[in-house]
Formats: C-alpha cells, sequence, structure tokens
C-alpha cells in the first residue's frame, strides 16, 4: 500500500518528511469539518475499491433458469493534488532553517481539505456520491437575518430534529457568509456562536464549501465518511531543484439517516 | 479503592466510574485468590468449588470491564487493538491494525469528531 507513496525514494532527509507532514496535518485540520461532525469508517488502506451497500440491483435478468442480479457498491474516489517543493529549502530545514517556504504544500492541503469538505456536502455525481445537502429529508430552515433570527431559526431546528427522534448533540457547519454573523452579538449580549453551542449542544464549524450552513445531528449512524487511503503525502520524482510530491487520499461518503440534519439558508 | 480527590467536588459520573474500577479490582483479586487456594488443595472437589468460584469472578470482572469500555472511549480503542489477537502482543501496541493505518506517509488525521 504504502509504497505507492515512494517516500523512500525521494532526496529528502527524514526530519524534512516529519516537517512537511506536520505542516500539512495541521493545515488540514481545522479545514476538515465534515470530519468533525460525519462517522469516519477506516482508514482501510488503499486497496480498499468500495463500499458494499448489501444489496443486489433489482432485475430481472435470468438465464436457463438462473436470476441473476448485481451487486450494489459505492466505489472509492482517489483524490491527488501535486506540489513540488525546492530542495534547498529543504535543505536548509535540515541544516536548521526555521523559516522554510512550504507555501506549495500548504496550498495542496487546502486543496484536498476543501475537496473532502465539499464532496461530502454538495457530493460528486460521477461517483455516486449525493452529499449532505441533496440527501436531506427536511425543508431548508431560513433563517434571520440578525443574530437574534438565527439564534432562533436554529431553535427551531433543534426542536424539529428531536421532533423527529433525531437525538443531538446537534453540530452546526456555516459557510463563510454565516460564519462570520456567529461572531455577532445578541441584543441580550452574548454572543451568538456561544448560544448556538448552548441551543444545539454541539460545535459552530466553518467550510468553505457551505454556502449557507448545515445542523446535523453528531449522535453517530446518519453520515459515514468511508477512507480507504487517509490523507497522505508522497512522492512522484525530482530533477535537480525540485522533488514534485503529491497528497492523496481515497474515500466515500454516504447519508443513511436524511433525517439528521437540516440545511440552514441565509435569511 | 480511596477516593483521591475531594467527594463532594466529584461528579456523579466520576463517582460510578470510580465504583466500576474499585468493583474490577475486587473481582480480579477475588479471582486471584479463589486460584491460589485451588492450586495447593489437595482436596479434589473442594478445587473444583474453588475453580468454580473463581470463573464466577471472572464473569463478574468481564462485566465490571465491559462497562467500563462503554464509558471510556481510550479503553474501547485500546480493547479493540489488543484484544483477541494472535501473535505477540506487545506488536500489538501503537501499531496499526493491519491496512486500516495512515501507513507510512499517512498524516494520521483520522477521525476529527469529538466524542459525544
Amino acid at each position: 500500500m504504502a509504497d505507492l507513496l515512494r517516500r523512500h525514494l525521494a532526496p529528502i532527509p527524514q526530519s524534512a518528511w516529519d516537517e512537511i507532514d506536520e505542516t500539512a496535518a495541521d493545515k488540514m485540520r481545522p479545514m476538515l469539518s465534515a470530519r468533525s461532525v460525519v462517522d469516519f469508517h477506516g482508514p482501510h488502506g488503499l486497496e480498499l475499491a468500495a463500499v458494499n451497500l448489501g444489496r443486489v440491483a433489482a432485475g430481472d435478468s435470468s438465464k436457463d433458469g438462473v436470476h441473476w442480479g448485481i451487486r450494489e457498491i459505492m466505489p472509492l474516489v482517489e483524490a491527488r493534488v501535486p506540489f513540488k517543493l525546492e530542495l534547498a529549502e529543504l535543505d536548509a530545514f535540515a541544516r536548521g532553517a526555521a523559516d522554510i517556504d512550504l507555501g506549495p504544500l500548504e496550498e495542496a492541503a487546502r486543496r484536498i481539505a476543501s475537496f473532502e469538505d465539499d464532496v461530502v456536502y454538495n457530493g460528486l455525481k460521477t461517483a455516486g456520491i449525493a452529499g449532505v445537502l441533496s440527501s436531506l429529508s427536511h425543508k431548508p430552515l431560513k433563517l434571520g437575518g440578525d443574530a437574534d433570527g438565527i439564534a432562533a431559526a436554529v431553535g427551531d431546528g433543534v426542536a424539529e430534529l428531536k421532533g423527529e427522534g433525531v437525538a443531538g448533540p446537534y453540530d452546526i457547519v456555516f459557510g463563510p457568509a454565516l460564519y462570520k454573523k456567529a461572531n455577532q452579538v445578541l441584543k441580550a449580549g452574548r454572543v451568538l456562536r456561544d448560544v448556538l453551542e448552548r441551543i444545539g449542544g454541539g460545535r459552530v464549524l466553518f467550510s468553505p464549501a457551505l454556502r449557507g450552513g448545515l445542523l446535523l445531528s453528531r449522535r453517530g449512524g446518519d453520515f459515514q465518511l468511508t477512507v480507504g487511503q487517509d490523507l497522505s503525502i508522497g512522492y512522484a520524482r525530482h530533477d535537480a531543484s525540485h522533488a514534485e510530491l503529491f497528497v492523496i487520499e481515497s474515500f466515500t461518503f454516504r447519508v443513511l439517516e436524511p433525517a439528521a440534519g437540516i440545511e440552514l439558508k441565509s435569511g | 479503592m480511596e477516593y483521591h480527590e475531594p467527594y463532594d467536588k466529584l461528579s456523579e459520573e466520576a463517582k460510578d466510574l470510580h465504583r466500576a474500577i474499585s468493583s474490577l479490582i475486587e473481582e480480579l483479586e477475588a479471582v486471584n485468590w479463589y486460584h491460589q487456594r485451588a492450586d495447593v488443595t489437595t482436596d479434589e472437589q473442594l478445587k473444583r468449588i474453588l475453580i468454580h468460584n473463581r470463573d464466577e469472578e471472572v464473569e463478574h470482572a468481564a462485566m465490571a470491564l465491559e462497562w467500563l469500555r462503554r464509558r471510556l472511549p481510550a479503553l474501547d480503542t485500546e480493547l479493540r487493538e489488543i484484544l483477541f489477537q494472535d501473535g505477540e502482543i506487545v506488536h500489538h501496541h501503537g501499531e496499526d491494525q493491519a491496512g486500516e493505518g495512515p501507513g507510512p506517509g499517512g498524516l494520521g488525521l483520522g477521525s476529527l469528531k469529538e466524542e459525544n
């Protein structure tokens, strides 16, 4: 599995690899909002190609008295972002430089983390991933324009989920516009983010993949992110001045309980 | 087992955890006692009784452990990783399960979900 990463072939000192890994993980962690809310299954390794859905595709195919169907699966998406680092910079790190330029790595980390969040929320049709937004059974909830209106609407959303038997805690994921509003102060003098976390019993998270927001139960069993190869960094090739690396992961996502969340729309 | 912090300051959850851990210790102590007695007695009937009693205590310990596993996520993780494996036990510790770890090059991000 791991040999696809070919790290041992790279002209990169171990200390620099450690720095690369740490920088990438630090960059991605706050951007992977979906992993903070949905169930994470894996990592199962690069060998995992598909998730077993446990069903046989309906059909009336038969041949010589044998009825046959085809097992339903969800294939994993393999995502890869290539980037280049200057070898001189990596050598400088090995010599003790504390300010090396890992900009291309950070950009690659940002891209793949955004991709994962985007696929979870908005889907990826060609991979058979519907995404959270198009799977939810509740009608979207329109948020009031000001902090008080947003708090009231989220309170209604929590009540709606509880009313359907969807237990909490409930996390809230906001896109950029709503996330900014989370710092507003209510008339009662409290910060909206704190009030929302109190109402939902969960966290207020940020995802640039959302235009509006989502109220999602974090009880478990409702949203399933299956990961084969978890986010990793590998080596492709190098020339005299640069190493070409890549960040890779394989995953798929499905919603098991469409009633476990509500879309939040900006007022 | 004594409390190490003021009783009044402890949450109900911490008190229950203390009760379960104390019970687990007591059950395992009892296993040890019965086992030693069974080991030395020369009366075959008494030996069978003591072994039966020892195994009853094992069942009690297992139930207490299961209760703890359901409440301590770290215990759950460790037990899933270490128990019911073949081969060298020490090698399992801290090692990723075959095909399930980030592997070399993996960033070890995994789930970022907080426990409920």
